[in-house]
C-alpha cells in the first residue's frame, strides 16, 4: 500500500511538470491554432536563467528561490515574445506548415545556440528552495515535489483566471474565436498575441525550474523529452483546453511512473504511449475536449 | 611542357617546393583520437585527452617514433550516438591516420570498429570493458579487463567485503556496458550465494528514477548495484537518498569523475565502485607515472587517463617494432605486445586482444575517491 502511495505521489509530481509545460502548449494552440515546439525549449532556457541566478541569491531560502523562480518568469515571457515577434509574426496568415517548420527551426536554433552559450556540458542546477524530506510511516515526501504540485496548481487557478476573467483574456478567447471579428470590435491582435505568447513562456521557464529542482541536471538538450511528453499530454487532455493539459499531464506523469516501477520498465515509454494511443482512439478529441463539426 | 619554358631558376624553386612538401608529408605520423570531449560525459573525454597527450609528447620528446614525429588529431563526438562513426571515417579518409585511439565507453567504440576493421587501421581503446568490443574484428585492441571480470570483482566484494546476500540491480538499457554488467553480477553473485531480488531499468538519459527507486525500496534490499556512467549514478544516488534508502550503493569504472561529486553531494558519500587505477595505489609505476602526469597537467591522474595514456603508449610501442605505419603489420605488431609496463599495470594481449588486469575498488570519503582493496583477477 505504501508502494503505492509512494508511486502515486512520484508520479503526480513529474506529471505537474508536464501539465505546466502542456499548458503551454495547449494556449499558443488554443489562440492560434499551431503547435509552438520551441516551447520545450524555452523551458531549457529558463532553468538555465534559473542556474545564473541562483549563484547570485542565497542558496536554500524561500525568497531566493522565489526571485529566482520570478526572473527566469519574465526574462522567458520576454523570449517568447521576442520569438514571436520575430519568427512568428512575419508568417501571420501563411500556412500552418510553414509555422509549424519556422518552430522547429527556432526550437533547434535555441537548442543548439543553448550548446555554444551555456556549453554540453550538463551542469549541475543549484538548491535554490530549500529542501526537507517528510516522513509519513514508509511514505516519503520531499518538500521540492510538494512545491512543484502547489506552483502548478496555484499557475493553473490563475491561468484560469485571467483567460476567463479578465479583458486580456476575453480579448484571447475572442480571437481564438475569430480573428478578423475580434479585429473588427477594436482587439489588437498583436498584443493579445504577444500577451499570450508571454504568458506560455513564463509558464514554461517555471516548469524548468521545478524540473531543474527535482533533477538537477541541466544541458540545453534537457527540454526536448519533456517538451514531447508535455505535447502528448496537451493532445491527451484536448488541445486547446487548460484543465484538459493538466489532465493529461498528471495522467502521462503517472502511467509513467507506474510502468517505471514495475517489471516492465525497459519497456516504459512504449508502454505510456500505446495507453495513450488507445484512449485516443475512442476520444480523438482528447479527454476533455470537444468535438466541432466543421462548417462547409 | 610548361616547365620547360621557365627559367632555370624557378624550375629549381619548383622542384625545392615539391621536395619540401615532400618532407612536410613524411614529417609526422598522424594518430587519431576520438573521445566525449563535450556533452553528458564530457569528463570522460576530457581525462582521456590528458593521458594521450601525455603520451604522445613523451614520445616526441625522446626523438619521436621511427625517426619522425607524432601528430594527434583529436575529434569530438559530443558523448551523442552516431557521431563516432562520422568522425571516425573523417579520421581515417580524411586526415590519413594510421591508428585510433579511443573510446572510453563501449557503446561508441562498438560504432567506430567495424569502420576501423573495414580500413585496416588498427584501434587501441582506453576503457570499452563489454566484452564483445574486440570480437568485432582483429584490428580491435583495449588495455582495460572486461566486464566479465569487473562484474565478478563487484559481485565479490559485496559478498566477501560487504557480506550482503540481497541486492536490487538498476541498469541502462541503452548502453552496451551496463546490459553485460548486471548480467555478469547477477551470475556471479547468485553462484555465490546471494539473490537478486529485483531488478530494474531506465533508460541513458533519463532524469526521473523515483519509481524504480520506490519499487526497490519495497524490496527490501541490503545493496543497490548501478553499473551506469556518472550523470546518471549521481542523480541516481540522490533520488535514492531522497527517498530513504539508505543502503550502499555499488557501482563500475562510469562512475569515476568529479561531476559524480558536485552533482551527487553527499547521497553518493560511502559509495563503492571498481575500476581500472588509484593513484593512491603506492606501487612504483604508479607513483612515477603520476608524478609526470600531475607536473604536466597540475592534477593527479586517475583510472581514464592512466588507461589512455597505456593506449597510446601500447600503440607508440607497437609501431617502434613494426618499423612501419602500415595497418596491417601495425596490427600484427600489436597483437604480439607481450609484458608492456604500463601506468594500469603490466599489458599481454590474449588470442581475443584483451589483456588480463586487476582492479580496484574506491569508495567516496569525503568528497575524494579513496582506495579500498585491489582485485587479482
Amino acid at each position: 500500500m505504501s508502494e503505492f502511495l509512494q508511486q502515486l505521489l512520484n508520479g503526480l509530481s513529474l506529471g505537474a511538470i508536464y501539465a505546466l509545460i502542456a499548458l503551454g502548449y495547449t494556449m499558443v494552440y488554443g489562440v492560434l491554432r499551431f503547435i509552438n515546439f520551441a516551447h520545450a525549449d524555452v523551458f531549457m532556457v529558463g532553468a538555465f536563467i534559473g542556474y545564473y541566478m541562483g549563484k547570485l541569491v542565497p542558496e536554500n531560502t524561500i525568497w531566493g528561490g522565489l526571485v529566482v523562480l520570478l526572473v527566469a518568469m519574465i526574462g522567458c515571457a520576454l523570449l517568447g515574445m521576442l520569438i514571436e515577434r520575430l519568427a512568428y509574426r512575419p508568417l501571420r496568415g501563411a500556412a500552418t506548415l510553414n509555422v509549424l517548420i519556422t518552430a522547429i527551426g527556432v526550437s533547434l536554433l535555441l537548442q543548439y545556440s543553448g550548446q555554444v552559450f551555456f556549453g554540453a556540458t550538463p551542469r549541475t542546477f543549484p538548491a535554490v528552495f530549500p529542501s526537507v524530506n517528510f516522513a509519513l510511516g514508509n511514505l516519503v515526501i520531499s518538500s521540492n515535489q510538494v512545491v512543484v504540485i502547489v506552483v502548478t496548481a496555484l499557475l493553473m487557478v490563475g491561468l484560469q483566471l485571467i483567460v476567463y476573467r479578465t479583458r486580456i483574456g476575453t480579448a484571447m478567447r475572442a480571437v481564438s474565436l475569430n480573428p478578423k471579428a475580434a479585429q473588427l470590435v477594436g482587439i489588437n491582435n498583436d498584443i493579445v498575441i504577444s500577451f499570450t505568447f508571454g504568458l506560455g513562456s513564463a509558464l514554461a521557464a517555471a516548469g524548468g525550474i521545478l524540473y531543474a529542482l527535482n533533477y538537477p541536471s541541466i544541458d540545453p538538450l534537457m527540454g526536448v523529452m519533456p517538451g514531447l511528453k508535455a505535447f502528448v499530454a496537451a493532445v491527451l487532455g484536448g488541445i486547446g483546453n487548460i484543465p484538459g493539459a493538466a489532465l493529461g499531464g498528471l495522467l502521462l506523469g503517472i502511467v509513467e511512473t507506474f510502468v517505471n516501477g514495475s517489471q516492465w520498465s525497459t519497456y516504459k515509454d512504449a508502454i505510456a504511449f500505446a495507453i495513450l494511443i488507445i484512449i485516443l482512439l475512442f476520444r480523438p478529441a482528447g479527454l476533455l475536449g470537444k468535438v466541432s463539426a466543421e462548417k462547409v | 611542357m610548361l616547365i620547360r619554358h621557365l627559367s632555370p631558376l624557378v624550375q629549381l624553386a619548383i622542384s625545392a617546393g615539391l621536395l619540401a612538401a615532400n618532407l612536410t608529408a613524411q614529417e609526422t605520423i598522424k594518430i587519431g583520437e576520438f573521445a566525449s570531449l563535450t556533452g553528458k560525459e564530457a569528463t570522460f573525454g576530457q581525462t582521456v585527452h590528458k593521458g594521450t597527450v601525455l603520451a604522445i609528447e613523451e614520445a616526441n620528446a625522446a626523438g619521436g617514433v621511427l625517426g619522425r614525429k607524432l601528430e594527434l588529431i583529436t575529434e569530438d563526438n559530443q558523448s551523442k550516438p552516431g557521431v563516432s562513426a562520422t568522425v571516425v571515417k573523417k579520421l581515417i579518409s580524411r586526415d590519413k591516420v594510421v591508428a585510433l585511439l579511443g573510446e572510453l565507453t563501449s557503446g561508441r567504440t562498438l560504432e567506430a570498429a567495424p569502420i576501423a576493421q573495414a580500413a585496416r587501421i588498427p584501434l587501441v581503446s582506453p576503457g570499452a570493458t563489454a566484452v564483445e568490443v574486440t570480437a568485432r574484428g582483429d584490428y580491435i585492441f583495449r588495455v582495460c579487463f572486461i566486464d566479465e571480470f569487473q562484474g565478478n570483482v563487484m559481485a565479490k566484494f559485496s559478498l566477501e567485503t560487504l557480506k550482503v546476500r540481497r541486492v536490487a540491480i538498476l541498469s541502462s538499457v541503452s548502453s552496451a556496458q551496463s546490459v553485460g554488467l548486471a548480467k555478469f553480477f547477477r551470475e556471479r553473485f547468485t553462484a555465490g550465494g546471494g539473490t537478486i531480488a529485483l531488478e530494474q531499468k531506465y533508460g541513458d538519459g533519463d532524469k526521473d528514477f523515483r519509481a524504480q527507486l520506490t519499487a526497490i525500496k519495497a524490496a527490501g534490499v541490503e545493496a543497490l548495484f548501478v553499473p551506469g556512467y556518472y550523470t546518471e549514478a549521481a542523480l541516481i544516488s540522490k533520488q535514492a537518498r531522497e527517498l530513504g534508502l539508505d543502503m550502499p550503493l555499488l557501482g563500475i569504472d562510469g562512475w569515476e569523475s568529479s561531476q559524480l561529486i558536485a552533482l551527487g553531494g553527499a547521497a553518493v558519500e560511502g559509495a563503492f565502485f571498481s575500476t581500472h587505477y588509484s593513484a593512491e595505489n603506492q606501487s612504483p609505476g604508479v607513483l612515477a607515472f603520476n608524478e609526470r602526469f600531475r607536473a604536466r597537467w597540475g592534477e593527479d591522474s586517475n583510472a581514464l587517463s592512466a588507461l589512455a595514456y597505456d593506449a597510446a603508449m601500447v600503440l607508440i610501442d607497437a609501431l617502434k617494432r613494426a618499423g612501419t605505419t602500415d595497418g596491417p603489420k601495425l596490427r600484427d605488431a600489436l597483437a604480439v605486445t607481450k609484458d608492456f609496463a604500463g601506468a594500469t599495470g603490466r599489458i599481454t594481449f590474449d588470442a581475443r586482444r584483451d589483456p588480463t588486469k586487476s582492479a580496484v575498488v574506491l569508495t567516496v570519503k569525503n568528497g575524494r575517491f579513496t582506495f579500498v582493496q585491489a582485485v587479482q583477477p
